[in-house]
């Protein structure tokens, strides 16, 4: 073989192998932006997974609180409910839960937690329109108190959430929370939707637990009076 | 998951948060829930013929508290393996050292993350 067909021959190997080369790039280009494209959807995958846990959790905390709050009819039981809701679930450290007295037009506290973090907070006593929370008890909307005023800081007549308890358009009470637990560094987003699923569900709970106590009272009353009748007859 | 029913023991004061703890799990197959009010209807349960997978306990509970239950499941012969989670409003680091100090597995502060409950729950257990 001449010198000059053997270097035709090793310039045909040399095109053939740029070649192969070449394609062997292309492709090696093509699975790299392919990796990165199923990267992406996987990181994709990863945050629509964190998503759809957060919201079956928060699904799983809405769903027990609405379920406890309807479990009975006793008022102290639900006000039991609420608490462990505010506690538990909220994260409140020191709270009240007002009634609204129709009579006096005075929002009172029920209940509470939390006295040596917020003294006062087991005898609040608040007429209808006064300060934030008479407000809230006037005007059915949710305070919130904004973190970035520094100068905002909780105190009796100013809670870090307020909520009222409302059946329709009625006011029966209201909820504050004046100080979270030292783990929580402030609500999340299903501390709103637990606030909403309080003032609602709450305010039916309690005004039923209300309802069925004054009847089991009325109930006794005439059931001592039929008895009466029936002794001296 | 279990290959066999494994029982956890859930004890908690608050119904509330008895079902929630409940509802959490109920992503683990083959598993079955017990229940106990406090420490010592706690005991009184792991006293019984079934045997106990894992704990999860609160704190404040009336009667018998949680660090009571995890000091004498610790001290038990035949209990003293179980592992147990504590789960709490306490959430102060003190609180959650001495938790972990009376032979705790894990510590949960209040509010509970599931997801957190979940990968404790697993990595404890090694599902």
């Amino acid at each position: 073989m001449s010198d000059e067909s053997r270097a035709e021959k090793f310039l045909e190997l040399f095109n053939k192998s740029r070649e192969f080369t070449e394609e062997l790039l292309r492709e090696n280009e093509r699975l790299r932006n392919e990796l990165g494209a199923l990267e992406e959807q996987n990181k994709d995958y990863a945050t629509r997974y964190t998503e759809i846990e957060e919201q079956n959790n928060n699904l799983a905390s809405l769903y027990v609180a609405s379920y406890q709050l309807h479990s009975t009819l006793d008022f102290r039981e639900v006000i039991h409910v609420v608490q462990e809701i505010i506690r538990d679930l909220i994260g409140g450290k020191s709270y009240a839960i007002l009634l609204l007295d129709e009579k006096t037009n005075e929002l009172q506290t029920i209940a509470c937690d939390g006295e040596d973090q917020m003294p006062g907070v087991e005898t609040i006593s608040v007429r209808l329109g006064d300060g934030i929370l008479g407000e809230v008890a006037k005007r059915g909307e949710s305070y919130y108190l904004h973190r970035d005023d520094e100068n905002a800081k909780p105190s009796l007549q100013r809670p870090l959430a307020a909520v009222p308890l409302k059946i329709k358009d009625q006011v029966i009470g209201v909820i504050a929370i004046y100080k979270l637990l030292v783990q929580k560094h402030a609500f999340t987003a299903v501390d709103y939707e637990l606030f909403a699923l309080l003032a609602a569900h709450a305010a039916t709970a309690i005004f039923s637990a209300k309802l069925y106590s004054q009847s089991e009272r009325k109930l006794n009353t005439i059931q001592s009076f039929l008895d009466l009748l029936t002794t001296t007859s | 998951m279990f290959t066999s029913n494994a029982k956890f023991l859930i004890v908690e004061d608050s119904p509330t948060m008895r079902q929630l703890i409940a509802f959490s799990l109920k992503r683990f197959q083959n598993i079955e829930i017990i229940e106990a009010v406090d420490g010592l209807d706690a005991l009184r349960k792991l006293a019984g013929p079934e045997k106990i997978d894992l704990i999860l306990t609160d704190i404040n509970m009336p009667v018998m508290d949680g660090l009571k239950l995890v000091s004498m499941v610790r001290q038990n012969a035949q209990l003293k393996t179980i592992p147990i989670i504590i789960i709490t409003t306490a959430g102060a680091e003190e609180d959650r050292e001495r938790g972990l100090a009376l032979g705790a597995n894990a510590y949960i502060a209040k509010p509970i993350q599931t997801s957190h409950l979940i990968k404790t729950i697993s990595e404890l257990l090694a599902v």
